[in-house]
């Protein structure tokens, strides 16, 4: 214990920070509408999985995310390896990119939503948009960052452009594109969840957006919490496909002491 | 046609970059005859074109004009390098640049995978050299568990997987402590005299130079080219305390006397 202090501070913290949120609420008589207690909370998320649709919003959303990650991933991957190594396609490309990073990605939901109605679509795009630059970004950076001096081994060794792509290339830019998909996947969720504030009739940004209507903030909370866990459960998992990809790497290592 | 006793053989070979500026000649017109088995250390102060001229002889830059031989064969046929010329080379720089995503056993067998040598051998051939170079047991590791006179050491390795007849070496022990660096020259000396190979190697370092030549040449700079050529005839193998002997200081001064002249 001694060697790992924060297995008992941090579910000590936890267990401070609800306490004082449940005495300010019942010490103050704070109205449930606003704040409701973190005991009514967990009840409504216990009701909350037990009702057969939530795991319907649960599994939409993830269908969504999932889909629009998949797509930023293949097209930020490849366009970031093409732009990393071609010089005149950064040139050529390089306002656009710049432009179309600065717009604020949410404000084309509403567009998409006209495009491509208020389905499924219009959500896997708008996740695939915002995970995209993170990926795409960190790919070319990664492409970019191969070290002279490792480029000068596979120039002695007389070695082929597979050879030095599959060697040196891939291997060095892994740890750059991975970072670009954690941060993407994060994205991605976020992207969904907007999407489906504003369209639709599924997924948990529009359970979100039902019960604010019901004024059953408890519920609200809930749905909050389990957006957090399946969050949580996205990051997680591209944090240990990194761990298996990259063990070579520092991100990898295992803390000690 | 060069005569099959030479390693490796420089004919007026002339190094020009061009910058923002003009035209920077690193390397003059040079002529250099290196003899199979010889270990050849070119010395000089930075910007003699000492890496430069190993960087030719490594076909890692071509030369402005003149020739390269390797082993007879000419380096350069226009902008491509002779594969024939280039497998005879092996080449350790001044970082061991081994690549962080593979193991050590992994990173000394690359030029080996890069040939198409199955896995079972070529690891088979990546042990053995470990214990040559003397960092057996370490094979599994990755190379940022290993200190840097090992990664080093792991570096020679990778270059002489492929049983090169000519090892080129760009300052290898740079970046070593004095001592690490000491027990490198002792270790490159006897890997040398055991693999039967041509070394040339680049330093900064007197010492260094006049411990591990056979002939020390000397450049010096603006332009980059050959000083003089110093025979080193003390009998092999070497050990460390001949740095005490007097001739082998008188040796250091001569050179330190040049140097300082430039």
């Amino acid at each position: 214990m001694r060697r790992h202090p924060e297995w008992i501070a941090t579910p000590l913290l936890l267990i401070l920070l609800l306490a004082t949120w449940q005495i300010y609420v019942v010490h103050w008589h704070v109205s449930p509408f606003i704040l409701p207690p973190p005991t009514a909370v967990w009840s409504a998320f216990v009701y909350l999985l037990q009702t057969p649709s939530t795991w319907a919003h649960i599994a939409i959303t993830l269908k969504e995310t999932l889909g629009g990650f998949i797509i930023a991933a293949i097209t930020g991957i490849l366009l970031g390896v093409a732009v990393g190594k071609f010089a005149w396609l950064e040139r050529t490309l390089d306002p656009f990119i710049i432009a179309s990073q600065v717009v604020p990605k949410v404000a084309l939901v509403p567009l998409f939503i006209v495009w491509f109605g208020f389905g499924s679509t219009s959500k896997i795009l708008i996740s695939a948009v915002i995970a995209f630059f993170p990926i795409f970004t960190n790919t070319v950076l990664g492409v970019k960052s191969i070290e002279p001096g490792h480029t000068d081994v596979m120039t002695s060794l007389n070695a082929s452009r597979l050879a030095r792509f599959r060697h040196l290339e891939l291997p060095s830019a892994a740890p750059y594109i991975l970072t670009g998909m954690e941060v993407g996947i994060v994205l991605a969720i976020i992207g969904c969840v907007v999407a489906q504030f504003l369209g639709g009739n599924a997924g948990l940004g529009y359970l979100l957006v039902a019960e604010m209507n019901a004024y059953q903030t408890d519920l609200l909370f809930a749905v909050i919490l389990l957006l957090t866990l399946v969050g949580f459960a996205c990051y997680a998992t591209i944090g240990a496909t990194r761990r298996l990809m990259i063990p070579w790497h520092e991100s990898a290592r295992r803390r000690v002491g | 046609m060069t005569p099959p006793t030479s390693a490796i053989t420089l004919h007026a070979v002339e190094k020009r970059f061009d910058t923002d500026t003009g035209t920077v000649q690193a390397l003059a017109p040079t002529n250099l005859d290196i003899a199979a088995r010889e270990l050849i250390v070119l010395l000089g102060p930075s910007g003699c074109g000492k890496t430069t001229l190993l960087r030719l002889v490594a076909g890692l830059i071509a030369p402005t004009t003149g020739a390269v031989h390797v082993n007879g064969t000419e380096l350069w046929h226009g902008t491509t390098r002779a594969e024939a010329a280039i497998r005879d080379l092996g080449v350790v720089f001044q970082d061991a640049n081994l690549f962080p995503w593979y193991s050590i056993e992994q990173n000394i067998a690359l030029p080996l995978a890069l040939r198409g040598i199955p896995q079972r051998p070529r690891l088979q051939r990546a042990r053995e050299l470990a214990t040559l170079v003397g960092i057996a047991g370490f094979e599994k590791r990755w190379p940022r568990e290993l200190s840097g006179g090992m990664r080093q050491r792991a570096a020679i390795a990778r270059a002489l997987s492929t049983e090169p007849s000519i090892l080129l070496m760009d300052e290898p022990f740079g970046a070593l402590d004095a001592m690490t660096r000491d027990t490198m020259n002792l270790e490159l000396q006897r890997i040398w005299m055991q693999t039967a190979c041509t070394i040339v190697l680049v330093t900064h370092s007197i010492t260094e130079a006049v411990f591990l030549a056979d002939r020390v040449v000397l450049l010096s700079p603006r332009p980059g080219r050959i000083d003089s050529i110093t025979h080193v005839n003390f009998p092999r193998p070497r050990p460390v305390d001949i740095q005490a002997d007097p001739m082998f200081a008188a040796l250091c001064g001569t050179l330190r006397q040049r140097l300082d002249a430039m």
